[in-house]
């Protein structure tokens, strides 16, 4: 959302010369060696799919900032909770572990939501007063010592299971790509809970409480042992596409590759980052259209008219309230998607890696610079910021390498020569700064 | 029953950590809440703020420290402070001037300043690793506890040990020192009132003639002491890492928040309302209980909630303040 909303006439060349300037940026990775660029199809593509699945993340966020204002700071939280999703779709069932305690930890969860179910129920039936009160808070205390009564011995019992290769359920042995919709799903969960308690009330706090549930999904992930194994992380959860040591035993595979002048190495590495990117591709133009479609609709229309003036829609009798929690679980849900999509591609869960820097202010980065409200500009933005992001780990040591050549040499100069890893974030935040005062309508502004 | 013991016990494990987190986070939230107050967003980046204070501050220290300076058997930290907070009110001025100026001149929706806040917060924590690294920094000197273990038992003759850490003592006595003065600035001085006037209501303070830009730096000058003390405290109780002031901004949101957005006294109440809900949820209980009903033997260790699970109580009375008491305990903004 910029502070300035009138459409300044721009090029309508300018999106598609921007994103054949980015090709041309993937393609020089990917052909030129020199110390600028690695010359690796494999570096290239391997970045173009972080940079696609980043694509997506920064669409959900878009959907939340661009169509309704609404400021996500727990990105990192959506995106890790879609991630468990391929854990507990696609891994194959731990054997014992889930008649060790499985039907007890569910019935806990159960018995922990219906506590709070009931609790809500009361709040609402009851008339005021003390009474109201007390009975709501002897039902959450009861329920929580029910909760953990039966959930505590459920947890030791699952987590006492071959804790050295597993000690958690495992998963349902289902296809992984169905884990994207699943992963979807838990973050639309979640984000509904907090968008009903946060939304309404003042704009920062969502912000707040985001950065709160983030906290928490990432604090879950690390430490519930029976769930995704914690910091043990979960290894080779199963891929939607071929393994690289299947290709290079395959002969017609290796001929192929000889035939256009790559060893079978490094075709192998290149044809499944290109069926990955196929995948990504493919959800992000369906998820691109499905956005574009709604946003001309007469809801685009609404939601639009909420984000310019809320007032003025509430008094044309929109629940702007409703429509915000609406568009927030969306959003979270596209966000949970690429979490799932992105635990797909690593084959591994290791929630250690999910810093909120990286995975929340970064997708901001990318929103603002492509262009808030405008689809296409997300996905321009989020893919270069990740290209630069990814690139800055070199050229960042280059540039200062040059920058420090007249000083003379000592601790200063071999102390800036050391922490150019931390310039990346002076840069992005430099980056966001910049253009959120400068060009607050992005590289590819909304029409 | 051995209410003694339990009640050393108590204040051993629950009470004193509790009351000196809570003055950390009550010194943080204050400049939260000022800042609210004022210039009305929400500043993200407070805790790197605190971050960036203290950082400077440890350098310093190094450096008294190289020359054979030090305070006795007080940290040399406190000497450095001056230096950490002169540093940090450039900092923020310098990025008021640059960055929020512009949009507080335009009028801009809070939120835009919020997401400025994000980018000031990339920044600010480059800035500090940059200076100081990501890894973990003890700078604590000086004498380690003002009643040890072994000292108190011999002296009392019970079985339960208490612990007083010099920089426990150390921020309680700051904490009270710092607000007592804050109190008497906003209270007492022409300029603090003039401070509490924009607050209530910017066009009428504007009216009576109060030079706004003058308030807004004030402002920062103030914010920028509050969180480097708070920062510097944090780090000389517990450790330093430039991760654990991005993550501490949660509590202490969650405690301006609850005493209400704005209001400085609130802040107060709030960090010690978190910060006591915090300890007293994730500390296991057993050894209390054991000593208060000797026949009983539970066989958990009477812990509601893991330490790892700390941040979730502040989210947790968050909420709850969010579903039932929007404007805090003690009322606060509601714009």
């Amino acid at each position: 959302m910029s502070t300035n909303r009138q459409a300044t006439a721009h090029s309508p060349w300018r999106a598609p010369i921007l994103f054949a300037a980015l090709a041309l940026l993937f393609v020089l990775e990917g052909t030129v060696r020199n110390s600028m660029f690695s010359g690796s199809w494999n570096t290239s593509l391997a970045i173009l799919n972080m940079g696609l699945i980043s694509a997506i993340t920064a669409l959900g966020v878009n959907m939340q900032w661009g169509y309704a204002g609404l400021f996500n700071v727990g990105v990192v939280g959506f995106l890790a909770l879609g991630g468990l999703a391929p854990v507990l779709v696609a891994m194959p069932p731990v054997e014992g572990g889930w008649s060790a305690g499985g039907p007890r930890v569910l019935l806990s969860l159960a018995v922990g939501l219906g506590t709070l179910a009931l609790a809500t129920q009361l709040w609402r039936r009851m008339g005021k007063g003390r009474l109201r009160g007390l009975a709501v808070t002897g039902v959450l205390i009861l329920g929580f010592f029910v909760y953990r009564g039966l959930f505590d011995p459920a947890v030791t019992a699952i987590e006492a299971n071959n804790p050295a290769r597993h000690g958690n359920l495992g998963g349902l042995g289902m296809p992984v790509m169905l884990s994207w919709v699943v992963g979807g799903a838990f973050a639309a969960a979640a984000a509904w809970a907090v968008g009903k308690v946060a939304l309404g009330l003042r704009s920062d706090y969502l912000a707040i409480a985001t950065l709160g549930i983030g906290e928490i999904i990432v604090a879950v992930l690390k430490n519930e042992d029976w769930l995704a194994r914690g910091v043990k992380n979960v290894v080779s959860i199963p891929r939607p596409v071929p393994y690289e040591i299947d290709l290079q035993q395959n002969p017609a595979f290796v001929e192929f590759a000889t035939r256009w002048g790559f060893s079978a190495t490094e075709a192998s590495g290149i044809w499944v980052k290109i069926c990955y990117m196929s995948l990504f591709l493919v959800v992000l133009l369906v998820l691109i259209l499905l956005a574009e479609l709604a946003l001309k609709s007469p809801w685009g229309r609404m939601m639009r008219a909420i984000r310019d003036n809320e007032t003025a829609a509430e008094a044309m009798g929109k629940n702007v309230t409703a429509r915000h929690l609406q568009v927030f679980v969306l959003g979270s849900a596209v966000i949970g998607m690429a979490g799932a999509m992105m635990i797909t591609q690593d084959g591994l869960m290791a929630p250690v890696g999910y810093n909120p820097l990286r995975y929340t202010f970064l997708i901001w980065v990318m929103v603002i610079v492509g262009g808030s409200g405008n689809n296409w500009g997300s996905v321009l933005g989020a893919v270069l910021i990740w290209f630069l992001w990814i690139k800055a780990e070199v050229w960042g040591p280059a540039l200062i390498g040059v920058l420090t050549a007249p000083l003379p040499d000592g601790g200063l100069k071999e102390h800036l020569l050391d922490s150019s890893a931390h310039m990346r974030f002076i840069a992005m935040g430099l980056v966001l700064l910049l253009v959120l005062r400068f060009a607050p309508r992005g590289l590819v502004p909304e029409k | 029953m051995d209410i003694l013991n339990a009640l050393v016990a108590f204040l051993n494990f629950v009470f004193i950590p509790a009351a000196a987190y809570g003055a950390q986070l009550a010194l943080g939230a204050l400049g939260v809440t000022l800042i609210y107050g004022i210039l009305r967003f929400s500043n993200f980046a407070h805790g790197d703020t605190m971050a960036f204070g203290t950082a400077i501050t440890i350098l310093v220290t190094w450096g008294l420290q190289a020359l054979g300076i030090s305070l006795g058997p007080l940290p040399t930290a406190l000497l450095a402070l001056p230096v950490g907070i002169a540093a940090t009110a450039l900092l923020v001025l310098a990025t008021d001037r640059a960055v929020y100026r512009f949009y507080r001149v335009q009028k801009a929706a809070p939120i835009i300043l919020v997401m400025a806040s994000v980018g000031v917060m990339f920044l600010m924590n480059g800035l500090t690793r940059l200076l100081i690294g990501v890894d973990e920094q003890r700078f604590a000197d000086g004498e380690r506890f003002v009643i040890n273990v072994r000292d108190f038992k011999a002296m009392t003759g019970l079985a339960e040990g208490l612990a007083l850490k010099t920089t426990q003592l150390l921020t309680l006595v700051i904490a009270i020192l710092v607000v007592w003065a804050l109190f008497w600035f906003l209270n007492r001085t022409k300029s603090g009132k003039a401070m509490r006037a924009y607050s209530d209501n910017e066009d009428l303070a504007l009216l009576s003639g109060i030079d706004p830009e003058k308030v807004v730096r004030l402002t920062w000058i103030i914010a920028a002491a509050l969180a480097t003390i708070a920062g510097v405290l944090y780090g000389l109780d517990k450790a330093f890492k430039p991760f654990n002031y991005f993550q501490i901004l949660l509590p202490i949101f969650a405690a301006a928040i609850v005493g209400g957005l704005g209001n400085p006294l609130g802040a107060i109440a709030g960090g010690f309302v978190v910060a006591f809900s915090e300890v007293a949820i994730t500390y296991p209980w057993l050894k209390i209980a054991g000593y208060l009903f000797p026949g009983w033997q539970p066989d958990g260790l009477l812990q509601l909630l893991g330490t790892e699970y700390k941040f979730a109580v502040s989210f947790v009375i968050l909420i709850v303040v969010l579903l039932f008491k929007p404007t805090g305990l003690f009322r606060g903004k509601s714009v």
